[in-house]
């Protein structure tokens, strides 16, 4: 470190025009924070390696019949399904749960401009997903052939859909309750345990069968792994997830916005 | 140019901030004073729209902060240099602040070496930066965007005396170039010695401002007599009201030539009679906010 002032190194003190920070550029540091930390680094490494535990478990012990690419690619996405929503939590608690909120918020005053960055951040990251589960499937899918499993390249296109849908909306979820909890360990610990608690609940209380049909978004996204969903399935995934990423999601946008930042 | 115009926070029924005016021209560099609780931190995070205010408003360059399209290309800001994700190096953090703020990502290994981080310290995660690295990066990243403006929140803490020296010479050269410089700090010593305008505040109101040399030339004669009761009652006759400094010497809010008089009537020995400069401005410092910090440390 030098106490030397050196006039060449120095900032020139201009007056320079000022453009609204747009939304790409916005999505692309936000896409760029979700991988910057060591933490989020490593939920995607742990994801990668998961997700190919799985295809390697397929492979080894699942029936023959079963290795194809619709099994790999439906049981490949359970490992992101449980961990990207954590990097969606992380990437709205962690603005401040690390204070960082202090020079995102300073350097884009517009707060909700961050928050839909982040949202399509999110969007963006649990597709790239998906398309890295079908890469990692079909891997899985070719050595099955090789190793005498099934091998059979057809798999309906409303899995593939409905599974990117699906990561997509968890990814929302975990995000929905970052932002209305804007803690790291408790929005973890109630996205994960909330929503089992009511699944629960709603298995066992007689009175709270029918709503649960409607309300438990474990049961209902249940439907999303089968090809071909009906009409009524979707109608029971869009009232769930209503209550369960719609409502925390608002509530916890109009907390971002409003809170003081120190 | 930053334009504070009648701005009060209220928490409860506390005022953090009250009524708080000043103005900061480019050019200059004005040193914002008061102890812990005063509400310096507040007013600043007011000032750049973190915190809404309960009344007034604050403009930088004549527009509110909020309404700045690209603010880091126009105010530099360190509120808080701890405010910064363990886990990102210091150069990731510029790079994030670049890339926001729409600027090559190549001038971040020149913006870590204007502030004295080298290579090997840019890619060390900040979770190992000791107080004065973080905040010499946080002044990395409120220069980064070539603003005309910064605003600087105790920026000194933790920065040893050689770093002090350097962040004084920068922010002198800084505000010579036309660029206008608002910087808080609890300590006078600090902030003396490179501001040109004073704003002082305690317990949330503005208690002193104006010009460095005249605040200090406001501040009275400094006096010390071989016999220290002696002095109080000469002056008691005059009808002047000292105030009494840590070592022994009187700081009256007169001139020189009056209580130099009043000694030579009573038949006085003084051992020093001179301006009080700072010495007074921290004696007024002290007793205009004193009342203040003890209910803080209290609260």
């Amino acid at each position: 470190m030098t106490a030397v002032l050196q006039e060449d190194t120095l900032p020139s003190v201009r007056t320079p025009s000022g453009r609204a920070v747009g939304l790409g550029r916005l999505t692309l540091v936000e896409l760029r924070k979700l991988a910057d930390t060591r933490a989020g680094l490593w939920l995607l490494i742990i994801i990668a390696l998961a997700t190919a535990g799985t295809s390697a478990i397929q492979i080894g012990w699942a029936d023959d019949a079963d290795q194809n690419l619709a099994g790999f690619f439906g049981f490949a996405l359970l490992p992101s399904a449980i961990l990207l929503p954590v990097l969606g939590i992380l990437s709205m608690t962690a603005e401040w749960s690390q204070r960082t909120a202090l020079t995102t918020f300073t350097l884009v005053p517009a707060r909700e401009r961050v928050i839909v960055a982040k949202l399509l951040a999110g969007t963006l990251i649990a597709i790239a997903s998906t398309v890295a589960m079908m890469v990692i499937a079909a891997a899985g899918n070719l050595l099955a052939g090789a190793l005498g499993g099934d091998g059979g390249w057809d798999i309906p296109g409303s899995l593939i859909w409905q599974g990117m849908a699906m990561q997509i909306l968890f990814v929302l979820m975990g995000m929905a309750f970052g932002a209305l909890l804007l803690n790291s360990p408790l929005a973890i610990v109630l996205y994960l345990a909330l929503p089992m608690v009511w699944g629960i609940l709603g298995s066992t209380i007689s009175a709270l069968r029918d709503a649960s049909g409607w309300l438990d978004i474990n049961t209902t996204t249940a439907a999303m792994t089968e090809a071909g969903m009906t009409g009524g399935e979707w109608a029971r995934v869009g009232v769930s997830a209503a209550v369960w990423v719609l409502l925390p999601l608002m509530i916890g946008i109009v907390r971002v916005l409003r809170r003081e930042i120190s | 140019m930053i334009t504070v115009e009648n701005l009060t926070k209220r928490y409860g029924n506390h005022n953090a901030v009250n009524d708080v005016s000043f103005t900061c021209e480019p050019g200059t560099v004005t040193g914002f004073l008061g102890p812990n609780g005063a509400g310096k931190s507040t007013t600043m995070r007011m000032i750049c729209g973190l915190s809404a205010p309960t009344s007034g408003s604050a403009t930088v360059r004549g527009v509110p902060y909020r309404r700045l399209g690209n603010p880091g290309r126009e105010v530099g800001v360190l509120l808080d240099a701890s405010a910064q994700h363990s886990g990102r190096t210091g150069k990731e953090i510029l790079t994030l602040a670049a890339l926001t703020m729409g600027i090559d990502t190549a001038t971040v290994p020149k913006a870590l070496d204007r502030v004295g981080l080298n290579a090997t310290a840019g890619k060390r995660r900040v979770r190992a930066y000791s107080l004065g690295m973080r905040q010499r990066l946080g002044l990395a990243l409120a220069l980064l965007g070539d603003p005309a403006v910064l605003i600087l929140d105790e920026p000194a803490n933790g920065l040893d005396p050689e770093g002090i020296f350097w962040m004084r010479g920068l922010l002198r050269d800084y505000a010579d170039r036309g660029g206008t410089v608002l910087l808080s700090s609890h300590l006078l010593r600090e902030v003396e010695a490179v501001a040109d305008r004073l704003v002082v505040i305690g317990g949330g109101k503005v208690v002193a401002q104006g010009d460095k040399a005249e605040l200090l030339a406001q501040t009275g004669t400094l006096v010390r007599a071989a016999d220290p009761a002696a002095l109080l009652m000469v002056l008691e006759r005059a009808g002047l009201t000292g105030t009494r400094t840590t070592d022994g010497g009187v700081v009256v809010p007169t001139t020189s030539d009056v209580i130099g008089r009043a000694a030579a009537d009573a038949g006085l020995v003084l051992l020093e009679l001179r301006p009080a400069g700072s010495g007074g401005l921290e004696q007024m410092f002290l007793t205009l906010t004193a009342g203040d910090s003890v209910k803080e440390a209290v609260r």
